[in-house]
Formats: C-alpha cells, sequence, structure tokens
C-alpha cells in the first residue's frame, strides 16, 4: 500500500471507531458525564467545604485535574478493549486482516480511535467542572501532551488487553482489579503528602500517580510531584517510556498472531 | 499466470494436529476452481493461510506469482475472501460495512462508494443499505459477504461455502453472478459440500483429506473416470411392470419414470432400442445429478471409514 492508501485505510478505522462509540453515546459519553458531576456534587461541594484546603488549593480546583485524568485514562481503555475484543468476537477482526494492512495502522487506528473517546469525554467531563469552578490552565501545551499522551498509554494498554482476552471477563478484569485501585490510590482526591511515609514510598510505585500529578501540575502549576522531589520530566519520561515499550510489545504480538489467528 | 500456486505447504496445530501435509496446488489464472474435501480435511485452514487468518508452519503460497511472505500488501491487494461464517459487525449498516472494506484497502471515498454500490446493486441489496445488518436474512447477509469480498475487485476470488444454508433461488442467482465474474476474468476458487454446484460451476477440481491432496484434474477428465452412469428417463405413458432386460440396470421409480445405469462403455442407443422393443416411449431424459457425489466418496472412502471407526 502507498502512502495515500495507508492513510485512507487509517481514516476508515478512525472514522469506524469514532462512528462506533458515538453511535452508542448513551452508554459511551453520558454515563462519565453523570458520575463527574456526582463526584463534584458530592465529594467536590458537600464534602469539599469541610475539606477545605488540599494540596495549597481549594478541594475542588484540586479535584478537577484528577478527575479529567480519570475519566481520559478509563475511556481510553474501555473503548479500545471493548471495541477491539468486540470485532474478535464477532470475527469481524478477519475483514482487517485479509485486507493489506499493515499490523501498525491496525494498531494505530484503535488507539487513535480511544484517544478520541478519551479527548471527548474529557472535554465533556471538563465543561462539566466548569459548573463547579472558574478553571484556568496554567500550561498548555504541557496539559496537551499530558493528556494525549495518557490517552494513547492507555489505548495502548486496552489494546494488549484485548489481544489476550478470550472471554467478556478477562476485558473487565484489569480495569477492576488493577486500572482502578491505581487510579483512586493515584491521588485524584488526596495529596499523597498526607500520607505516612511508608504509604507514600508504596505511592511512588504507581505509575498512574505521575499522570495525574504532571496534568494537576500543567492546570495548577503544582503537585506532589516537586514536593516529593521528582521533576515533572521523569514523569512526562516514563509516560512515554510505557508508550514505546506498549507499542513494541503490541506490534509483536500482532506480528506473531496472537489472539488473532491459529 | 497462475492465480495460485501453492508450494509444499503445511499446517500443524499446537498439539501436534497436523491440519496440512505438504500440499501442492496450483489453480490458473481465469479458472473457476472447486476445492472439496469432508470435514476437517483442510480445506478452510487452506483458506485461512491463503488470507492470512491461519499461521502457516511452512511452505510457500503465491497470488498471481506475488510471495505473500515477500510482498504481502501487493499480493493481498488481489485477493477477495468469503468466510464460511458472517464476519463482520451486524449492528453496522449494510452499506458501511460494504464501504469500509473497501477503505480498508485504500481506495478513496468516492470510489468505494461508487464499488459498494454496484456490488450492492448486482447482488439485490442495495434497499437494504441503510439497515442494520443484523436485522437481514441469512440468505442477505451471504450475499453482503460476498459483496465485500469483490468490493476492491479482487483478481482472484475464495469462497468457502458460500451458499450453505441458503434457499435455492438464491442459490441459483448466487451461481449465476458467480459465473458472470468468471466470465469478466475473476479467478475462482469455491469450497462446497453441495457438489453439484461443483459439477456445474466449476471446470477444475481438487479433492482434499486428511491434509493432502488425493485428486487434482479437470472436472471433465474426473467425471469420465465414473465406471458407471445413471439417467432419468420420463415416459409418455405409465407402466406398471418393469421390462425384463439384461443389459443394463432398469429401476421404476414411479409409472413415469425410471432410472437406466448404464456401463461406461455402453451407447443409449441400446437403452433406447430395448425400451422401443417393449413399447416404452421415452418424452424426456437427464443424467442423474450427483455423479461427482459417487466420485466424491470412493476417493475419500477410506478417511470415512477410518473416522467411523
Amino acid at each position: 500500500m502507498n502512502t495515500t492508501e495507508q492513510f485512507r485505510a487509517l481514516g476508515t478505522i478512525l472514522y469506524k471507531e469514532i462512528h462506533r462509540f458515538m453511535r452508542i453515546w448513551m452508554q459511551t459519553l453520558i454515563p462519565p458525564a453523570i458520575m463527574i458531576m456526582l463526584y463534584f456534587v458530592i465529594f467536590g461541594t458537600l464534602i469539599g467545604k469541610r475539606i477545605g484546603q488540599m494540596g495549597g488549593f481549594d478541594y475542588v480546583q484540586f479535584m478537577i485535574p484528577g478527575l479529567i485524568m480519570m475519566s481520559v485514562i478509563s475511556n481510553s481503555y474501555s473503548n479500545v478493549v471493548s471495541s477491539f475484543f468486540g470485532q474478535k468476537f464477532s470475527r469481524s477482526i478477519e475483514e482487517l486482516l485479509i485486507t493489506p494492512l499493515p499490523h501498525y495502522l491496525i494498531l494505530l487506528g484503535w488507539v487513535l480511535g480511544g484517544v478520541a473517546r478519551g479527548l471527548v469525554v474529557g472535554a465533556i467531563v471538563t465543561f462539566v467542572s466548569l459548573w463547579f469552578y472558574d478553571l484556568t490552565v496554567d500550561n498548555w501545551p504541557l496539559c496537551i501532551f499530558v493528556v494525549i499522551s495518557t490517552s494513547v498509554l492507555f489505548s495502548l494498554g486496552g489494546f494488549l488487553n484485548a489481544l489476550f482476552a478470550e472471554s467478556f471477563d478477562d476485558i473487565s478484569i484489569i480495569p477492576t482489579f488493577i486500572m482502578q485501585p491505581l487510579i483512586y490510590l493515584g491521588g485524584v482526591f488526596y495529596s499523597i503528602q498526607l500520607l505516612p511515609s511508608f504509604w507514600q514510598t508504596i505511592s511512588l510505585a504507581n505509575p498512574i500517580l505521575y499522570m495525574i500529578n504532571a496534568f494537576r501540575f500543567s492546570i495548577l502549576g503544582s503537585s506532589d510531584l516537586e514536593a516529593l522531589g521528582f521533576s515533572i520530566y521523569s514523569a512526562l519520561g516514563m509516560i512515554v517510556f510505557f508508550i514505546v515499550l506498549f507499542s513494541s510489545i503490541c506490534l509483536w504480538l500482532l506480528n506473531k498472531g496472537r489472539g488473532i489467528r491459529t | 499466470m497462475k492465480a495460485l500456486s501453492i508450494s509444499n505447504l503445511k499446517k500443524e496445530y499446537q498439539g501436534g494436529v497436523q491440519a496440512l501435509k505438504g500440499i501442492n496446488l496450483q489453480v490458473d489464472e481465469g479458472d473457476f476452481f472447486a476445492l472439496l474435501g469432508p470435514n476437517g480435511a483442510g480445506k478452510s485452514t487452506t483458506i485461512g493461510v491463503i488470507s492470512s487468518l491461519v499461521t502457516k508452519t511452512s511452505g510457500q503460497v503465491k497470488i498471481l506469482d506475488i510471495d505473500i511472505d515477500e510482498n504481502h500488501s501487493l499480493a493481498k491487494k488481489k485477493l477477495g475472501v468469503v468466510g464460511q461464517e458472517v464476519n463482520f459487525n451486524q449492528f453496522e449498516k449494510v452499506g458501511d460495512i460494504i464501504r469500509n472494506q473497501a477503505g480498508y484497502y485504500g481506495l478513496g471515498f468516492r470510489k468505494s462508494k461508487e464499488n459498494a454500490k454496484y456490488y450492492m446493486k448486482k447482488l439485490d441489496i442495495w434497499d437494504k443499505r441503510n439497515e442494520q445488518a443484523r436485522k437481514l436474512s441469512g440468505g442477505m447477509k451471504r450475499r453482503v459477504m460476498v459483496a465485500k469480498a469483490l468490493v476492491n475487485n479482487p483478481e482472484l476470488l475464495i469462497l468457502d461455502e458460500p451458499t450453505a444454508g441458503v434457499d435455492i433461488e438464491l442459490r441459483r442467482s448466487l451461481w449465476d453472478f458467480l459465473t458472470e465474474i468468471n466470465n469478466n476474468g475473476t479467478s475462482i476458487i469455491l469450497t462446497t459440500h453441495y457438489l453439484e454446484e461443483a459439477e456445474r460451476l466449476c471446470r477444475n477440481i481438487a479433492i482434499i483429506d486428511s491434509g493432502e491432496i488425493v485428486e487434482n484434474t479437470s472436472m471433465q477428465e474426473l467425471l469420465t473416470r465414473l465406471e458407471e452412469e445413471t439417467f432419468i428417463f420420463d415416459l409418455v405413458k405409465p407402466i406398471n411392470e418393469l421390462p425384463d432386460v439384461n443389459e443394463f440396470e432398469v429401476v421404476l421409480e414411479n409409472p413415469r419414470r425410471i432410472k437406466v445405469t448404464l456401463a461406461k462403455d455402453q451407447g443409449l442407443n441400446t437403452v433406447f432400442k430395448k425400451l422401443s422393443e417393449f413399447g416404452i416411449e421415452i418424452s424426456s431424459m437427464r443424467n442423474e445429478t450427483g455423479r461427482l457425489e459417487e466420485l466424491f466418496l470412493e476417493l475419500v472412502e477410506p478417511t470415512l471409514k477410518e473416522k467411523e471407526q
């Protein structure tokens, strides 16, 4: 396939993916907006007023970057894992495998689909948060880089999960038992500086903590990372490292035919 | 040029099951080729390897003289495949399914739309283009699969049991359509359990059994190997008793129809002469279908018996 044909093929996958989650917007776009609104009402407005300040900011203001990131992460992941596994399950993945499409385009198409959903949901959550707090962004380029790269990383994670999944149970195990705890313990709702030093050290092993704090830094201009002696660049470097690692693994598995060929 | 060339193709599944034991197969460009075999013989595995759905253990596959390992992309551009089972997202609209398939081949939006429209009209599914595929009947879904496989105008079309479970009307309209595209130059490889279908459509044939090609010849040549042939005669006047003949075998199917089985070296003139001696007038005659079936069973019988045991 020449470059033009590759772009057209990639465009087709991306169109199909966006069309898929837009077609079922009641399942894909509305629930995160409602959930986030409840978080703001309960934790931000009702409980938040009693909490007062967190990390030097109003509690609602502190929570907003974490909640946006939480939505981006979970939606990017779930979009790719459910869509790709669905294609495997219905055997419609064969539509792609019999074509001249190179594997990297298949991967890229799904990842871009996951990023598209992550960003749409992230935008909805941001819009909802504006009802509760007058949000300003401290560093736009950093903010855009962190949100897109994190979305790419979790889309790749979803793809990896889908390649190994053999049943619908397999696509819910990792989000439920690994991702959710890591997100909730990654500093969405609290500053890890509040934790005893032992738990602080344990928390530092959670990669999602760095992503949420890098995003918080880009919006608020401050986060737990510097307070704990980490540079923002270490967080960015880690995201890029995992993107390269996950992409390589996904491509290797696709070339081997893991989960898609017999 | 060969539409398909397979050399020493082997496939061993995990657990040591040898699905293909080094098959060799050549299909000429423009041919209408039948690949037959009992269940589990290796037909679908062969098609799977050609279409990249199955990873081969060893061997070489060339599509229109292009090695699928050396120039995967170019080889696949020339191929269209209709799988055995429905393999599209049934929640999508028919038109989207077919247009998207064209897009995966790198066709532009306008060309994709144009090709999709052409094949949807040809296969009588144009009126269904805005319907969700899951709402279609089984036969209609088959048509969608054929349109999808053709939307990139492939030079080689492989159909894995395309008429399984569809009604006679659709089967016949699909036969006419396949004959038309074959006449227009598309090489076709067909696997089917309806041997009548293969006998009617295909010029050349290969029979695969237990992962090996046990026969590969022209349909004509294969059929001439029949030791005997059966004809159906419709009679002008009904008869109640069979004439007493020794030269050939006669069976009274009903008062107006007899079935005559002749040895290969016997002429039909003997039959006509003998029947007229008994005052039996014939209004029409035809071959009994299923000649290929007899040969097929003869070729794969040892394996079938083995499986039964």
